[in-house]
């Protein structure tokens, strides 16, 4: 019988330690690699004495030389395997630049060892590093309480260090933690029994690493990100990417995101032949039919449930460039193979690691944490980091000088593009203001007859196009010629008219424009119905308040001449209400101000709303 | 038919993936080489990421003229097995000066032939990306490595401007005159590559198998006599002894080891069961005067 070839270890598992040199990280490590046998000869022959045996610390320590050269230390990986699995150890020596380091490692690891000196018990490092992992999303901790020689093996220690430990971890979401009493220096609790805990009957370190249940990602409908398209010749065109949800099978619906275009896949491609299936991890190249357009930064997802596509996202962002963030500044965003601007809109607060207390910041510095919005030039697919790190982490690239300037995991969309998925999005609204270089609005000016708001709008309009903005102006006579011809002056009427002009106005926005709405509209609740028509922050409400006798003193029209002889019914302050606004985004005392001034006041406005609403 | 699911899968899918972005975001990437183990791998894999279409950039050997031949006539097969144009680049000042590594010392031979030369390549060529075939279990130093590392116009490495890698995101993104070398390999071992070359059947020089061939015993390390450039010293005597190569680099800085090991399967046991480090015969890790972290800060591979 011919032998199987030796095809090596089955699972990949990343593990990252945290913990510092003191509590004996360097020397677990060490004999770690050295009781999996992953440290050759020779270079155990080389290592230094202590107390009798080789000192397994010299076996990480080896960059504390170039420490004292000035060489950056940061993240290094070793490589060991425990039974039917290989370990990629990432290693964060530094304490500067400790928690860019550790994010970094931690990104990709699926268990982390805590590492507490059992002298010490829990400390502010070790609920930093905790609250770290858990940011990551590490969920599966194993707790090594180490120098347990050096409590003399006390049952009663660990097992407060181990409550203690496990309260903090549960508050902060981290519930799969298994504890261990180890004693590096000799090895107790790493590869085999200690002889001077014998109340420990749990796993030493390396069989728990070796049977920590690391739980299947649940069932997931499909995700490709697209890294390129193949084309070697004219009759073939593939799909180059990264599986990094599900599986892929030859005949399942997919939707290309953001377009929202349907295809089925066709053939998957590989050098060794066409596939059956292919699942999550892999890099495969597929083929699809109809052959539609796909490109570089595309996600090719499960049409039976596609991801969110959107632009705009509350995230978690670690800083981890020497020049402080700046909200507001253009970075690029890459998130799977799509490499886009974005913007930080708002930095609601700075978390402190150390106490998991939110302060309020203004930017953020080198390993500073914070929660913000980000504002993206363009729609993208995503998934919550919660859901899907390859889907849901991005990195920020800084436009001068090409840096890697922060990382961020995103928690979920403020507003989701509408329409990707039943139809396919072409040009977005966002497209179509950006062309124009300006955030779309609504200026909705509301006030009696008579009070100067076709004056004033007609002001602020001539002024936005001194400035390259386009605007339309929606009047209420004026559309009382038109569209809204047949409607009266009931309070019905009065609804139904403001009604529509509330729709052309969306659909205006829509179109990227800055629209002003010059309507007495009475009532609260038809302007309430308008706001509500338009993206949050879209609308603006300026009240132009005078009182009803100055208006009735200008008379420009001579209305309240008629309403006043009865010649005119249902006339707004004379015999129908006026509800005035109860908090308008502007009032502006028309009576007691030039037309410039009032012009001056809403164009500030409208600066202040292009500002944070974000037009390039 | 489905991929393999396992260690050997994982690796290569990352591979495939960096093979990928690298290609899609750089201008004009170049892939070192030399017809070693690691590089024949890494052409196989680049082979993968591309198929149907051949990897879209040419292979670079950085010639030392000290290379085992039978190494030069594998890089040239290989090579056109994979229909990828070859560049072939001498320094010629180190040819000029007669540099070797027997009067000159492996150092000052290295940094001429290889480290200078590579520099001299890929200026020459405009190349912001050179893929290679370097491991993060081979050298201490180079355990932090990243996977796509940063270098200055005048090809240093420059520890502080190394980049964060988080998940598998990469970033390319170069200032005038930068390019990236880049490590598919980054996170194999050298028990992965031969597992991988065994499973994928990759064709290798057969000096990585063991057969009689002639060596000389110097400073307690076996070199083959691979032509007639080497001056023996008093007393030394070529004798024939069942050898083979873990690594393969000039012919007069790379030991033998004495090995049975004649067939794929009968490596992958001895690599699996060795107890000494694969550069152990590399003259070059043990010249006291240059670390390696010093030769990668000078732009050694």
């Amino acid at each position: 019988m011919v032998p199987l070839p030796d095809t090596g270890p089955k699972e990949l598992v990343r593990l990252i330690t945290c913990g510092s040199v003191d509590d004996g990280k360097s020397t677990l490590i060490g004999r770690l690699l050295f009781d999996a046998g992953a440290i050759p000869t020779d270079q155990i022959a080389a290592l230094p004495d202590l107390d009798g045996a080789p000192d397994m610390s010299f076996l990480v320590d080896g960059l504390s030389a170039e420490r004292e050269q000035g060489i950056t230390i940061d993240v290094a990986y070793r490589f060991f395997d425990i039974g039917e699995r290989r370990f990629v150890l990432a290693d964060t020596p530094g304490h500067e630049q400790y928690t860019r380091n550790m994010v970094t490692a931690a990104s990709t690891a699926d268990l982390a060892i805590v590492l507490v000196d059992a002298r010490k018990g829990v400390l502010t490092q070790t609920r930093r590093h905790s609250r770290l992992l858990a940011l990551l999303g590490v969920r599966r901790v194993v707790l090594a309480v180490n120098k347990m020689d050096l409590v003399e093996g006390s049952q009663a220690r660990f097992e407060a260090i181990v409550e203690d430990y496990r309260a903090f971890a549960r508050q902060i979401g981290l519930t799969d933690v298994t504890a261990i009493p180890t004693c590096a220096r000799t090895g107790g609790n790493v590869s085999s029994a200690d002889g001077r805990m014998p109340w420990y009957s749990g796993p030493d370190l390396m069989t728990c690493l070796r049977t920590v249940h690391l739980a299947e990602a649940a069932p997931a409908p499909m995700r490709m990100t697209v890294q390129g398209v193949s084309r070697p010749h004219a009759d073939f065109r593939g799909v180059a990417g990264r599986i990094v949800a599900g599986s892929a099978r030859p005949g399942a619906s997919v939707r290309i995101l953001p377009s929202g275009v349907s295809a089925r896949i066709d053939r998957i491609v590989t050098l060794d032949g066409d596939l059956d299936d292919a699942g999550a991890g892999q890099s495969v190249t597929l083929t699809l039919t109809p052959d539609v357009d796909v490109s570089r930064g595309n996600l090719i997802a499960a049409a039976r449930a596609p991801p969110e596509v959107a632009d705009q996202f509350e995230a978690h962002l670690v800083w981890m460039s020497e020049r402080p963030l700046l909200p507001g500044r253009s970075y690029w965003l890459k998130l799977g193979a799509e490499t886009i601007g974005a913007r930080i809109s708002d930095l609601k607060h700075k978390v402190n690691v150390d106490t998991g207390e939110m302060l309020a910041a203004p930017t953020l510095a080198l390993n500073d944490i914070g929660l913000c919005t980000l504002a993206l030039d363009a729609p993208v697919a995503f998934e919550p980091y919660a859901v899907n790190r390859d889907l849901g982490g991005f990195i920020l690239i800084d436009r001068m000088t090409n840096e890697t300037a922060g990382a961020g995991m995103i928690r979920f969309a403020l507003r989701r593009a509408a329409n990707i998925h039943p139809q396919a999005l072409t040009v977005s609204r966002a497209d179509r203001a950006a062309l124009k270089r300006q955030s779309p609005l609504v200026l909705w000016f509301t006030g009696l007859s008579g009070a100067g708001k076709s004056t004033i709008a007609n002001r602020v309009e001539q002024r936005l196009l001194a400035e390259g903005l386009h605007s339309v102006m929606l009047d209420g006579d004026n559309v009382r010629h038109g569209l809204n011809r047949d409607l009266g002056f009931t309070d019905a009427d009065r609804v139904e008219n403001i009604r529509r002009v509330a729709e052309v106005a969306r659909l205006m926005t829509d179109a990227g424009l800055i629209v002003l709405v010059s309507f007495i509209s009475p009532f609260r609740e038809e302007r309430r119905m308008a706001r509500e028509r338009m993206e949050p922050g879209e609308f603006l409400e300026i009240f132009i308040d005078v009182p009803l006798e100055v208006a009735e003193a200008r008379d420009v029209k001579g209305l309240y001449a008629k309403a006043r002889a009865g010649q005119l019914s249902h006339f707004t302050g004379i015999d129908s209400p006026y509800e005035a606004p109860d908090a308008p985004d502007l009032r502006i005392d028309a009576a007691g101000c030039s037309v410039d001034e009032a012009a001056d006041r809403i164009i500030a406005l409208v600066h202040a709303a292009q500002a944070t609403r974000g037009a390039d | 038919m489905r991929l393999h699911d396992d260690v050997l899968g994982s690796l290569e899918a990352e591979a495939i993936h960096i093979f990928r972005e690298v290609v899609a975001e750089c201008e004009r990437p170049v892939l070192l080489f030399s017809g070693g183990k690691d590089s024949a791998v890494l052409l196989h894999l680049a082979r993968k990421a591309f198929f149907p279409a051949p990897p879209p950039f040419p292979l670079l050997h950085v010639d030392t003229t000290w290379k085992f031949r039978e190494m030069y006539a594998f890089r040239d097969q290989a090579a056109v097995a994979a229909g990828m144009p070859l560049l072939v680049h001498r320094n010629p000042d180190a040819g000029a000066d007669g540099i070797n590594p027997f009067d000159h010392g492996a150092s000052v031979h290295t940094d001429l032939w290889k480290t200078q030369g590579l520099k001299q390549a890929l200026d020459a060529g405009r190349f912001d990306a050179a893929f290679g075939g370097a491991r993060r279990d081979e050298e201490k130093s180079r355990a932090k490595e990243r996977i796509v590392s940063v270098r200055t116009a005048a090809h240093g490495w420059d520890p502080k401007r190394q980049r964060p890698e988080l998940w598998s995101l990469y970033n390319t993104r170069l200032n005038d005159g930068e390019s990236v070398r880049v490590f598919p390999l980054s996170n194999w071992i050298e028990l992965d590559v031969w597992r991988y070359i065994q499973r994928e059947n990759i064709a290798l020089p057969s000096l990585y198998f063991a057969a009689d061939r002639p060596v000389i015993e110097r400073d307690g390390a076996l070199l083959m006599l691979d032509d007639d450039r080497m001056s023996l010293r008093p007393g030394e005597q070529a004798q024939m002894r069942r050898v083979r190569f873990r690594t393969l680099g000039c012919w007069p800085l790379t030991a033998a080891v004495e090995s049975e090991a004649d067939t794929l399967e009968a490596v992958v046991r001895e690599v699996r069961d060795a107890s000494v480090s694969e550069r152990q015969g590399r003259a070059i890790d043990h010249d006291p005067s240059a670390s390696m972290e010093r030769k990668k800060r000078e732009g050694y591979f």
